[in-house]
């Protein structure tokens, strides 16, 4: 059913931390690899080895730029896939039923038995988190990795999301948001984890963690070079001097 | 937002035979028979036409019945049931009518009504997005409403009423868009709100996650054919409502006049619909940097 459940047992999600992401893009790679041979159609690409190469990808790595006036610019580097919203826009306005939002552990999926291709879900959506797959026609979006988190035909340490798995910085955190003492509640508590867009009130459950303080960012920067030459002497002085008159 | 023809067609072909459905069910034109059963035809055809070319945009179009289920939450599911709906009561009302000589004027107030309603579900599409500020407005559905009425009062040779129908899309039309221009500033999300930086300054995107396009810039980041969109708004205006309507107050009105009124007025909206989506600015293009 497409109406949102009040509360869910569990709020399963990620925390990203952008301070220690180092932009490798890997996150990405392992999402599309596991999604494209495990549940559901796989993640297509189209004119793969042509011109105008594109694909469809449930995570996707930004960079940005953030510059303060009389700074030097701080790099972020900005990984971005479904946020499991606690008031997920994307779940009402599906008009077939297919997307949904789980009561048990909150994360929102899509039953591609159901799903028409409307592509209504992926406007509602404002992070860009759900695109339609051009070979299939169905919506594809992040499951949370819903078939390695409880698949216990695999060894308990992939039992986590593969992207977090993958990830070789260890800025992904995969966890319980409803319990305050898991990792990922603690992580968002001690470093200030932040919604996405908060102003638009979809109560994203997956939290970022800022960029830690750099203190030569928000304090002093090295002095400015010198712009006036020191006094030359010598064959290169006399050179300068004889220039200047000529 | 791409604007996707066969959604350009859907929302104002369907649109124009709901609003000659407005009129009929009031009794408009006042005509019987055959005369009748042609515009009911006219009415039902053009609903209908643009309903399966609603269905052209879909990915996997066999699942499309299943569209009928959600009516609780979503205005897509909505309208659907509500189009089915209007079309039967509708089509009952006008086979009464023409053919039994028979018209039962509730039932035709029933199926005006209903035909609003569905075009009201329609405009709610758009006009429900959060994440589109440019529609996430009252205008959106007072705007459909209003171009559906103006079509369907011409269709059904009201001038007088399509007269009044037509300033009022023209004086609402004017303000959506200048209103409209700065929805997305006064909506509050801008990049630094989108990636939580703010703090650190001002943000700008430094480099895309891939070099190519993707399924979310071609959807929802559509800039193609812009900068002409100052020229089409007036050319918009021009062929929806002024042209129709210096027709109307200064010819006799014959039939080629009729002919030349709706053409105008055809035209005006396709420009005007492919508008509303093209310069429609989705949130998700500040992670692009892009509106």
């Amino acid at each position: 059913m497409t109406q949102l459940p009040t509360s869910t047992k569990k709020k399963l999600g990620l925390v990203i931390d952008l301070d220690t992401c180092v932009g490798c893009h890997a996150c990405e790679i392992s999402c599309k690899g596991w999604n494209t041979v495990e549940y559901g159609a796989p993640l297509s690409d189209m004119d793969a080895y042509g011109g105008d190469p594109s694909g469809t990808f449930l995570n996707r790595v930004h960079s940005f730029e953030a510059k303060q006036e009389g700074c030097p610019s701080q790099t972020v580097h900005f990984p971005k896939s479904c946020l499991h919203c606690e008031d997920a826009p994307c779940v009402p306005v599906c008009p077939t039923g297919a997307s949904y939002k789980r009561e048990e552990d909150g994360i929102v999926l899509v039953n591609e038995d159901k799903c028409m291709g409307c592509g209504l879900c992926a406007w509602a959506c404002p992070y860009g988190a759900r695109e339609l797959d051009q070979m299939a026609g169905v919506m594809k979006k992040c499951t949370l990795c819903v078939d390695r988190i409880y698949n216990e035909n695999l060894p308990e340490e992939d039992r986590i999301p593969s992207c977090v798995r993958t990830c070789p910085a260890g800025a992904r955190h995969f966890g319980d948001f409803a319990d305050p003492e898991s990792n990922v509640s603690k992580l968002v508590a001690e470093r200030g984890g932040m919604d996405l867009m908060p102003e638009l009130g979809t109560s994203p459950v997956n939290k970022y963690l800022p960029p830690r303080p750099k203190a030569d960012v928000n304090g002093t920067q090295a002095p400015d070079l010198p712009v006036e030459a020191e006094e030359i002497t010598g064959f290169l002085g006399w050179l300068d001097r004889t220039l200047e008159k000529i | 937002m791409h604007p996707a023809p066969s959604v350009i067609v859907f929302s104002t072909i369907s649109g124009l035979g709901f609003g000659l459905m407005l009129f009929m069910g009031l009794g408009l034109p006042n005509v019987s028979g055959w005369v009748a059963a042609g515009f009911a035809t006219v009415a039902l055809g053009l609903a209908v036409i643009g309903l399966l070319a609603s269905t052209f945009h879909l990915g996997n179009p066999k699942n499309a019945i299943y569209a009928f289920s959600q009516w609780q939450t979503s205005w897509l599911s909505r309208e659907g049931i509500m189009s089915i709906l209007t079309l039967g009561t509708f089509f009952i009302y006008a086979a009464l009518w023409a053919f039994m000589d028979n018209r039962i004027p509730a039932l035709g107030y029933l199926a005006s009504i209903m035909a609003m309603g569905t075009v009201f579900t329609t405009s709610m599409i758009y006009a429900q997005l959060k994440t589109v500020p440019r529609w996430n407005t009252a205008v959106t559905p007072l705007l459909f409403l209003l171009y559906a009425a103006a079509g369907g009062a011409l269709l059904s040779n009201q001038m007088v009423v399509a007269l009044v129908l037509l300033g009022l899309v023209f004086a609402f039309q004017a303000l959506a868009w200048v209103h409209g221009d700065t929805a997305l500033t006064r909506s509050g999300s801008s990049i630094e709100t989108a990636t939580g930086l703010g703090d650190l300054g001002k943000v700008r995107l430094l480099e895309k996650p891939h070099s190519g396009s993707n399924y979310l810039l071609r959807e929802m980041v559509y800039v193609v054919g812009r900068r002409h969109a100052a020229k089409l708004r007036v050319l918009s205006l021009l062929l929806v409502a002024l042209l129709p309507a210096v027709l109307i107050l200064l010819t006799d009105v014959n039939h080629t006049i009729v002919a030349v009124i709706l053409l105008s007025h055809l035209i005006g909206l396709f420009a005007q619909r492919w508008l509303f989506f093209a310069q429609a600015e989705h949130v998700v293009g500040l992670y692009y940097d892009a509106r």
